[in-house]
Parts: structure tokens; C-alpha cells; sequence
């Protein structure tokens, strides 16, 4: 659970509100997907109920004025969530998958789906080009993920593109 | 209400030999717009470039730049229109080895009639824009390939030119530096006006252009024109 | 075992490189062949010498024959004529038994008047150029020398049957055999030796520059190729011995392509040679032990020329790094041979003397300072282009590619101004020893030429004077005779001194050719005194002619004058002697001991002294011509100068041939490059105007400073000697236009690949 192991990593840093916590999540990780209150409160509770954060009440304070801190299980939890390596997965989009087997099945040109698909990613990528160029280390680092990862994305179709050209001339042949 | 396209190509056709290069590419190019020519290797999106800049004679069809039609000009206009109004990049093995990086940048300018020391003034300029001064002095092989790739972009920016054509500039670079020349690059093309059209395979590079355009099978297959 | 294998590899490497290795090893061949093949003709020297000696030997008369009582006998006189400048030499023979002896390749004995003549001779009697030399020695020719008698196809020589001679003429030689010691034949003297050394110094040294550039050819390449065995483990004494083996498959190929340019070429250079010095082409065969030499030490210098190069670079697994370029170029010890040359010329301060030993050191001296400027010239040549800049682009891009790689253009330098150097050092060296030779200082206004008629009778000066005023192209004839005087006591008891001497009769005009008189008139008579003679005392009384007993008193009025400069006279070990106008003589007349007929000859007509030699020769076949300041020396000397002057043409050609492979090469290396040059709207005017300068600035150095080099040498041998201080124009001028023309072929032989490569497609990657 990659948002609460996030919220606990940066209680490391110090006691926080959970409003704090929010607005440092999303201006870190949150660029595409802001965090909802709900969501910051109720992985809160859950960490809370597990031991791995402890609130540091201010007397007479709503909810929103309580002061989260990490426990000592809670930094263990953080160390042995990061020593663990993620399962590596094949990093498919599961729709555009299924899209340009679509295509293929149905004699669609997969070229125009790549057309499409590497004018959207350009799209999305142009904007991250500008926002990492604008940004700080930390905007920077993120933009690259995500800009790699769209590269990556539209390699693989390129390639399935060329791929299926093959193909069909073979199959013309 | 589009303005008039600075740049026009109007169904280019070209071959070598057997090979058809170019057939039916039609591509437009505005002032100080940044166009990436993207697609797979020998789609024929250097060729077209070529064609662009007045390097290559299409068989059939017509480039059209600033209102002049580039393929009806004699060799040595077309020379003097890539001198004074174009300026390029290319992979590597661009920069004259005996010559210093200094004058290498300063070459276009002496080749268009300017002054020699004039030259190397707007020169040392260019590589201080670059951040490549400490190399001015020093022959392109005692330079490192970013280095180097900087310097080929001063040199191809100290004329002022309208248009930039740059093939593959980050070719042959690791991404760190890659990325830097580009950004480099771009920044300055933006600033002194400069058209680009730049030729690319890697979508993180083509991500630095306004739009792209992807070059299949002699064709020029998508024009996005959306900001 | 594995050393040999890694040759072998390189061998293998070379061959197997695919087209362009080929191409690299056939440049290799045709220039290491090219070397090889001047070597292997500097190596026939000797041969081609010592055959034309012994067919010189074998013809010759010797004048102290011991007789056998019995045997048949042949009488012989030498008759040496000329036509134009060549000499032509020949024998009267008048047999005196139908056994005498015969010359080598005349089969026969011949009738008076029968004529033998080699086929030269021949070919020119039958030519019109020939006109004047036609019944010289009359018509009736009836067969030709064979080979076995000529020391060359082109000389000149004929057999004259004669029943003419007396045996016992101090002229007339009696003979059982021909052949014999002489020593006399054809050799070269000392000085022409040593001539000959500096001329093939001048040439070799160039040829030993441009095998070690022909080595080269391509050297980047190989480099590459190296490195490329490095990186799948070769060590670099491996990389060492491979580059070895394939240079030594070029030097190979170089041995058999010199070999049969040298075969070739031996067809053509015997026809190429002036006529006095033409060989046959099978005695040009290189003598065994230098071509031994050749055949070892080619290969071994192109061997060790590689592995030096080789040092100069740094063959890495991942590619070359050229070592070399910042290192600048000592200055110091390149000056020592040059300064020991220099040393060793300064006897010339002094003036030359003709000393066989000063001479040594003057030609020591000029072949150091030669090699010396080989030596200095890369230096100077490094330092001046890294002095020089330009304004143009083109001008721009030249400089800088020889300021990075100056050693393929300083290695041209060194062979062209090595040569130019040599040659107009070479002419100095002429203008001295010419001046050496007193007869240059005779003076030709008046008469040019002399015929000497050692044997006059009693009409002979009239039929002189008849005959000679004839022919065509004579505008005057002048007489000198001769007669020897025997001094007798003015009053008798007195002692006769014994000393005989010669009294010359002439006109002043004539007499004017052997004193220095200052006024003349008939009735006037002089005393020829060469410094430290002591003259005879005026109112001496001599006894003249041989049988009579006239009596003549040399008048008080005679002067005492000095010998004209450049007649023998002049030039000492003569003693004092008495020239008289006819009219000193009082009418006496006796018969002349000796004549010389001075011939003035009208310079508008064509051969006019060779129609005036005919003339001479057919009044008496043994008459002597010579022309009064005769040029022999200098004009061997002008043979020499001009086949150097054909070598360097062609070193230069050469030359011109390297340098283009240069180019070549260099432009194959940088297409692209070109190709964004072009992209960029360089115009192709400049990059063909990079490629001519940087052909033609060091072609232009080396050329300056060969011209500056050998005028200074050939300005102080002139001063030297005194001699009017004259600059070789001509070399200058050929080599300078055949340099101008050389820069700009090879320039023009690059182009085509330069514009191919420039073409717009050329942008594609391969």
C-alpha cells in the first residue's frame, strides 16, 4: 500500500496535521492524482490502529488540529517497505493494449492508433518537458519518470506497429 | 486566422536508384515554430529535411520558402540561402578538426563574407550562450561530445538564422546531455526567432517541439496542429 | 616461429584488405618501384661504364706498339672532328698487308676512300641535318661499324681507308693489333666525378624521401586496423611486427614493379642520353653488389620507415592517438651538417684552386649543406605555418590541416627543394669550373674558330686560305704560321744560345688572338713573354727554317707583350716567343713547320662550322679544328645539369603523385565532414581553394627556399672564381613552372573526387 508507506515516510521528517501531509504528498507524488482529505484520514486511522503512528493531541482541536508522528514500528515499517524490491511487472497500459489487438484483429490500421496514441503522449509529454524544465530536483525526478515511462509506451507500440507490418507482409507474402 | 507557413513542402517525390525516398511529402514549416520530423529509421525523414534545407533536389514537387520556390533556384542561390537565412545540426562529425571550436562557430559567418575578427566576436558570444567557453580554444577532438554538440549549435545559430534544421543533434549523446543541449538549443532558437525543424526518433527529444510530424514510407502521415 | 606467423599475418592483412587495400598496396609498389627503379639505374652506372671502356680499349691504338719483324702492319692516324657540339672521332687506316690487323666491327680491309661509319653517322650523313657534315671525309661509304666497335648506339665514329700517311710522321702511328692499354678512353675526369657524386645526391636523396612517403600511403588505415587487432589482443610488438609484414609485402611488390620499370625504362634511357655518353641497353644490368644492396636495403628502409611512423602514433585498442603533433621540432642539431658543409666551402673566400683536394672539399661541402637543408627544412617549414594566417576561409582551412599534420607536406618539401637546390647549386658549380678552364677567357669577337695543320707544305696557306674562304658560312680567313728559330751569335765567335724558339708570322688581326698588343702595324714585331720568362734581348740573331740558313734579326722596336688571356700562353709553362707582321720579315720565305688558319664564321648560317670543318677535312682528313674557346667541359657539365634538371621534373612529378594520394585520401577520410560543409552553403570554390593551398604552400616554400638555398651556393662558387655573378633563371624558371603546373594537376586530379563527395546526396549516411 504505496500511500501509506509515502504518508509514513515523510511523518519521518517530523510530527505533521494531516492537512500538512496532504499538501507535501501532492506537491512530491501528486502532480497527475491529488490526494483527497478522506483518503489522507482514513490511511491515518489505519496506520494509527496498526501502531505505526501516534497523534500528538493539541487540547480542545478538531480532527484536522491533530499532530500525527511516526512510532518506532512505524519507521521500522518504512525501512523494510523500501528494502523489499517491487515485483517487477511488464508495464503495460492494459487499454491501449487491448486497443491495438483490437485494431489488428479487425484489420484496423494499427498505425493510425499509434498516430493517435504518440500525438496524445507527445502531448502530455511536452507539458512534463516544460514543467521539469521549470521546476526543482524534485519536480525534475518526477517529470522523468513519467516522461520515460511515455517514451517507453510509445517504443512499444512503434515496435508492435513495425511488428504487425512484418507481419502482414509476411502474410501477404 | 493562420499565418502564411514560412517553410513549404508540396508533394516531394525522390529517389535514389531503385529506392523511393520521398513520395508525395507535403510539410509545413511557420516562422519560429519548433517541427519535429519523427518516424522509423529510412522512413525518409532525413531525406525530406535535406530537401527542406535545399540540400537535396526533389525529382518532382516544390519547396517553397519565404515565397521563393527553393527547387527552381540555381545551386549557388540555394548555397547562399542556406549561408545566410538557415542554419544546421547534424549527429556528430560536423566541426572541421583543425580548426579551433571558436572558429568553427566563427566559420559561417567568415563563409558569408563577415570580418574575421567581427566572426570571432559573435562567436565567443554564441559559445558563452552555450556555456562552452572554455573549450573556444581548443580543436573539437579535445572537447567532449555535449561540448561538441553545443558547439555545433552555436555555429549554427551565430548567423541568426530563420530556420534551424537539426538532424539528430542528441544522436549520438547519453540522455544528461542530451537533454541540456536541447534545452540550450531550444531556448536560444526561441529567443533569437528561429524555426526548427528537427529531426528525431526519441519522443523525449521530439517532446521539446510545438508539433510533430511523423514520416512513414516517403509520406508524411500526421500533422498535429493543436497547442 | 610466432614472430614469423605475425609477419605473415601482416602480409596476410595487406592483401586481404579488400579494394582499398589493394589500392594501398599498389601505391606502395609503383612509388617504393619508382625508387627502386632509379636506384637500380644509379647501380648500371658502373656497368654500363666499364662496358663502353673495354669496347674503348679494344679499339685503341697504342703509339709505342713493340713489332713483331713480319707481321702484317697497319698504319693509323686519329682524326678528331666534330658536327654541332658532338665530336666525332676517327681513324685513318692504310694497310700495308691484306692481313694487317682490323678494328673492332669493321669486317674489311678498305680501299683508300672507303668509308666505315657507325649508324649514327651514318643516319646523320644520310639526314638533312646532316648537310653540312656530308663529303667530309668523301662519299663513298661501304659499310657501317658494328656494335662490337662503338662504345654506344648513338656515337659518332668512322674508318677512312687512306693510302695518304708515311710511317715515321710524328702523327702516324704504326700498328700490328689494335686494343691494348690505353687509359685514354672515354672515363670521366676527377672533376666530372665528382660532379657526377653530387648529381646523384642530389636525385638519391629525393628518392630516399619520397619511398619513405610511399610507405605511407594509406598509413591511417593501417593504424586503424591495428587498433583494431589490439582490441581482440594484440600487444603492440604484435601490432609492430604486422605492420612490418605488410610493408614489406609493398617494398616486395616494389622490388618486382622497380624491376620491370627498370627493364622498360632501360629501352628508353639509352636513347635518352647525349650521344658521346650513349650505352647500349643490354649493358645497363646493375652491378651485382648494389643491387644486392637495393635488394636488401629497400625493404629494410621501408621497414624501419614504418616502425619510426608507427612510434609516432599510439595504436590503442579503441583507435589512434597521433603522438607527434604538439611535440615541436628541434632546432639545434639539424644545424650541425649544414654548418660543417658551410665550414667546409670557405676555402672559396680565398678563391678556388683547382687543386683535386679543394675540389673534394667544395663537393663535400655542397652535399652537406644539401642534406642539411633536408634536415632543416621540416623544422622551418613547422615553423612557418604555424606563423602564418590568413584572411580567407580556404586559405584558413589549409593552414590549419598542415599545422595539425605537417609531416606528409614537409616530406614533399624536402624532395623538391633538395633538388631544386642541388640543380642551381649545380649551376654555379658549372660557371666555376668553366671559368677553371683559361679557355673561356679567349677572345671570340674576331675569329671563332682555328684549324691547326700540323704538317704544311709549301702551298699549304694558299690552299688554306682558298678552300676555307669557300665554304659556306666563312666570312674570313686569317693566317698564323709558324717556324722554329735557331739563335746563332750576331758576330761570330760569340756562343749560340741553344734554346730554339718559335717565331709566329700573321697579320696584326690574327696576332691580336694570341698577345695582348696594344698597337700594331705591318713591319712591327713583339716578344710573347708569359710572366717569369726571360725574353730574348733584342738585336738577337736566329737561324730560321729547318734546312736553310736564313738569317733574321729580331728589331729593337720589339715589344715585349703579354699572351692573350685563354690561349696557352696564358696559362703558364710556355717560354718567351717572337711574333712578327709579314712585313718584319723583309720578304724572307720559308717553309712553315706549322699552321693555324683563323676562321671568322658568319653566326646568320646554319652549321656554318661544320661546312667550314667539311671544307678543312677534305683539303687533309687529320687538319685539327677546334673552336677558339671551346666549351667541352661545360657542355658535359650542361648534360649532367640538364638530366638533373629532367630528374627533378620528374622527382617533382613524383612528388606531385604523393601529395595526390594525400588528398585522396584525406578527403575519402572527411566526406561527411564535406558534406555538412557544403550543407551549410560553403561554397565549393573555397573548399577547392582549400585543397589547391594546401598543395601549394608547402610546395611554394620548399621551392623558396631551394631557390634561396642553391643561389646563395651558387653565388659564392661564382664569386668564388671571380665569375660574372649570373642567376640560374632557367632552372628556375622549369622547376617553378613545372612545380606551379604539378600543384596545380594535382589539384585538379583531386577535384573530381572533391565535387563527387560534395554532391548533394552526399549527406546520407552509408
Amino acid at each position: 500500500m504505496t500511500v501509506a508507506h509515502t504518508l509514513l515516510g515523510l511523518l519521518e521528517a517530523g510530527p505533521r496535521h494531516g492537512y500538512d501531509l496532504k499538501r507535501s504528498y501532492d506537491e512530491r507524488f501528486g502532480h497527475d492524482r491529488p490526494l483527497h482529505y478522506g483518503q489522507v484520514y482514513s490511511t491515518l486511522a489505519r496506520l494509527l490502529k496498526n501502531g505505526l503512528v501516534e497523534v500528538e493531541a493539541e487540547p480542545g482541536a478538531g480532527p484536522e488540529r491533530k499532530k500525527y508522528a511516526i512510532t518506532d514500528a512505524g519507521v521500522s515499517d518504512v525501512a523494510g517497505w523500501l528494502a523489499v524490491p517491487e515485483k517487477p511487472e511488464p508495464y503495460l497500459q492494459s487499454t491501449l493494449y487491448t486497443k491495438v489487438v483490437l485494431a489488428l484483429l479487425t484489420g484496423y490500421d494499427a498505425n493510425d492508433v499509434l498516430d493517435t496514441q504518440r500525438s496524445e503522449h507527445l502531448r502530455l509529454m511536452r507539458e512534463l518537458t516544460r514543467r521539469r524544465d521549470g521546476g526543482d530536483l524534485a519536480d525534475q525526478l518526477v517529470c522523468d519518470h513519467a516522461l520515460f515511462h511515455l517514451e517507453a509506451d510509445l517504443r512499444w507500440l512503434e515496435l508492435t506497429a513495425a511488428r504487425m507490418q512484418q507481419l502482414a507482409a509476411q502474410v501477404r507474402a | 486566422m493562420p499565418t502564411e507557413p514560412l517553410l513549404t513542402a508540396e508533394s516531394l517525390h525522390l529517389s535514389f536508384g531503385a529506392t523511393t525516398a520521398l513520395d508525395s511529402a507535403s510539410v509545413q514549416v511557420h516562422a519560429g515554430e519548433i517541427l519535429a520530423l519523427m518516424g522509423p529509421s529510412g522512413s525518409g525523414k532525413s531525406t525530406l529535411l535535406h530537401c527542406l534545407a535545399g540540400i537535396l533536389h526533389p525529382d518532382l514537387g516544390r519547396v517553397t520558402y519565404a515565397g521563393r520556390d527553393l527547387t527552381a533556384m540555381h545551386d549557388d542561390e540555394r548555397s547562399a540561402l542556406r549561408r545566410t537565412e538557415f542554419g544546421f545540426v547534424f549527429q556528430f562529425g560536423q566541426l572541421v578538426p583543425e580548426l579551433t571550436c571558436l572558429e568553427n562557430v566563427a566559420l559561417p559567418l567568415r563563409l558569408g563574407g563577415a570580418p574575421r575578427r567581427a566572426a570571432l566576436r559573435s562567436a565567443a558570444a554564441w559559445l558563452e550562450r552555450l556555456e562552452v567557453s572554455d573549450v573556444a580554444g581548443k580543436r573539437p577532438g579535445q572537447a567532449s561530445g555535449g561540448q561538441g554538440q553545443r558547439v555545433a549549435v552555436a555555429r549554427a545559430l551565430v548567423t541568426r538564422p530563420r530556420v534551424v534544421f537539426a538532424d539528430e543533434p542528441t544522436g549520438a549523446l547519453d540522455t544528461l546531455n542530451g537533454e541540456r543541449v536541447m534545452q540550450l538549443f531550444v531556448a536560444a532558437a526561441r529567443e533569437t526567432g528561429a524555426a526548427v525543424v528537427l529531426v528525431t526518433h526519441e519522443p523525449r527529444v521530439a517532446a521539446y517541439s510545438d508539433h510533430e510530424a511523423v514520416v512513414r514510407d516517403g509520406r508524411v502521415r500526421a500533422r498535429e496542429h493543436v497547442r | 616461429m610466432r614472430r614469423i606467423s605475425e609477419l605473415a599475418l601482416g602480409i596476410r592483412l595487406s592483401v586481404g584488405g579488400g579494394r582499398s587495400g589493394w589500392v594501398r598496396l599498389a601505391l606502395i609498389a609503383v612509388g617504393v618501384g619508382l625508387g627502386v627503379t632509379m636506384l637500380l639505374v644509379a647501380a648500371s652506372i658502373p656497368t654500363v661504364l666499364d662496358a663502353r671502356t673495354e669496347r674503348a680499349d679494344a679499339r685503341s691504338v697504342t703509339w709505342d706498339q713493340q713489332l713483331t719483324p713480319g707481321e702484317p702492319t697497319m698504319l693509323t692516324q686519329e682524326v678528331k672532328s666534330s658536327f654541332r657540339d658532338a665530336p666525332v672521332v676517327g681513324l685513318l687506316l692504310q694497310p700495308e698487308h691484306d692481313d694487317a690487323p682490323l678494328p673492332p666491327g669493321v669486317p674489311r680491309q678498305l680501299e683508300p676512300g672507303d668509308l666505315v661509319v657507325s649508324p649514327a653517322l651514318g643516319d646523320l650523313l644520310a639526314s638533312d641535318n646532316g648537310a653540312a657534315l656530308r663529303d667530309r671525309w668523301g662519299d663513298r661509304v661501304v659499310g657501317t661499324i658494328g656494335d662490337e666497335g662503338l662504345t654506344g648506339p648513338d656515337e659518332l665514329r668512322f674508318y677512312l681507308g687512306t693510302d695518304q700517311l708515311t710511317a715515321g710522321s710524328e702523327y702516324v702511328d704504326r700498328i700490328q693489333s689494335f686494343g691494348g692499354a690505353d687509359g685514354s678512353s672515354a672515363g670521366l675526369g676527377p672533376v666530372l666525378l665528382l660532379l657526377a657524386l653530387v648529381g646523384m645526391v642530389v636525385l638519391l636523396l629525393p628518392v630516399a624521401i619520397f619511398i619513405s612517403t610511399a610507405v605511407r600511403f594509406g598509413s591511417e588505415n593501417r593504424d586503424r586496423r591495428l587498433a583494431a587487432l589490439r582490441l581482440v589482443g594484440a600487444d603492440v610488438g604484435m601490432t609492430r611486427r604486422i605492420a612490418a609484414g605488410e610493408t614489406l609485402a609493398g617494398a616486395a611488390g616494389g622490388l618486382a614493379v622497380g624491376t620491370l620499370l627498370f627493364l622498360a625504362i632501360g629501352r628508353l634511357a639509352a636513347y635518352a642520353v647525349p650521344a658521346e655518353l650513349s650505352f647500349y641497353p643490354e649493358d645497363l644490368r646493375p652491378a651485382p653488389v648494389l643491387a644486392a644492396l637495393t635488394v636488401v636495403l629497400v625493404p629494410a628502409t621501408t621497414v624501419l620507415v614504418t616502425l619510426s611512423a608507427l612510434k609516432q602514433v599510439l595504436v590503442e585498442p579503441l583507435g589512434v592517438v597521433r603522438r607527434g603533433s604538439e611535440r615541436r621540432r628541434r632546432f639545434w642539431w639539424r644545424l650541425v651538417v649544414p654548418v660543417v658543409g658551410l665550414a667546409l666551402l670557405t676555402p672559396l673566400i680565398d678563391g678556388l684552386d683547382t687543386s683535386p683536394g679543394s675540389q673534394v672539399m667544395v663537393v663535400a661541402g655542397l652535399i652537406l649543406v644539401l642534406v642539411g637543408v633536408a634536415l632543416i627544412l621540416p623544422w622551418l617549414v613547422e615553423a612557418t605555418v604555424h606563423r602564418l594566417n590568413g584572411c580567407s576561409v580556404a586559405w584558413d582551412l589549409a593552414v590549419r590541416r598542415l599545422q595539425l599534420d605537417s609531416g606528409t607536406a614537409v616530406r614533399s618539401v624536402s624532395g623538391i627543394a633538395v633538388s631544386v637546390a642541388g640543380l642551381i647549386a649545380m649551376q654555379g658549380l658549372v660557371a666555376t669550373i668553366g671559368e677553371l678552364s683559361p679557355w673561356s677567357q679567349a677572345d671570340t669577337s674576331t675569329f671563332q674558330a682555328t684549324v691547326l695543320d700540323i704538317d704544311p707544305e709549301a702551298d699549304s696557306a694558299e690552299t688554306w686560305e682558298r678552300e676555307l674562304s669557300r665554304a659556306e658560312g666563312v666570312t674570313r680567313v686569317g693566317l698564323l704560321t709558324s717556324m722554329w728559330a735557331r739563335p746563332t751569335p750576331a758576330t761570330a765567335g760569340q756562343p749560340a744560345s741553344s734554346d730554339e724558339t718559335l717565331i709566329d708570322i700573321g697579320t696584326c688581326e690574327v696576332l691580336a688572338q694570341e698577345a695582348q698588343l696594344d698597337s700594331c702595324d705591318d713591319g712591327d714585331a713583339f716578344v710573347v713573354a708569359p710572366d717569369g720568362t726571360t725574353t730574348p734581348a733584342s738585336g738577337s740573331v736566329y737561324l730560321l727554317g729547318t734546312g736553310q740558313d736564313t738569317r733574321w734579326t729580331l728589331p729593337a722596336s720589339a715589344e715585349v707583350v703579354g699572351p692573350a688571356p685563354g690561349t696557352v700562353g696564358s696559362m703558364g709553362g710556355m717560354s718567351a716567343r717572337i711574333m712578327v707582321t709579314p712585313g718584319a720579315l723583309g720578304g724572307i720565305d720559308v717553309e712553315p713547320e706549322g699552321m693555324t688558319v683563323y676562321v671568322a664564321l658568319d653566326p646568320a648560317v646554319l652549321d656554318a662550322a661544320d661546312h667550314m670543318r667539311t671544307a678543312a677535312a677534305q683539303v687533309d682528313p687529320a687538319a685539327y679544328e677546334s673552336p677558339i674557346a671551346p666549351e667541352r667541359t661545360t657542355l658535359i657539365l650542361g648534360n649532367v645539369q640538364s638530366a638533373l634538371l629532367v630528374g627533378t621534373v620528374a622527382l617533382l612529378v613524383l612528388i606531385g603523385a604523393s601529395m595526390l594520394v594525400n588528398v585522396i585520401e584525406q578527403l575519402r577520410e572527411r566526406r561527411q565532414l564535406l558534406a555538412v560543409l557544403v550543407a551549410f552553403g560553403t561554397r565549393r570554390r573555397t573548399l577547392g581553394a582549400s585543397v589547391l593551398f594546401q598543395v601549394a604552400i608547402p610546395v611554394v616554400l620548399g621551392l623558396a627556399i631551394a631557390v634561396v638555398t642553391g643561389s646563395v651556393l651558387a653565388l659564392a662558387l661564382q664569386a668564388a672564381v671571380d665569375a660574372p655573378l649570373a642567376f640560374d633563371w632557367l632552372t628556375v624558371g622549369v622547376t617553378s613552372g613545372a612545380a606551379a603546373l604539378m600543384v596545380l594537376l594535382t589539384t585538379a586530379a583531386g577535384l573530381p573526387l572533391l565535387w563527387h563527395l560534395t554532391r548533394p546526396g552526399g549527406l546520407r549516411s552509408e
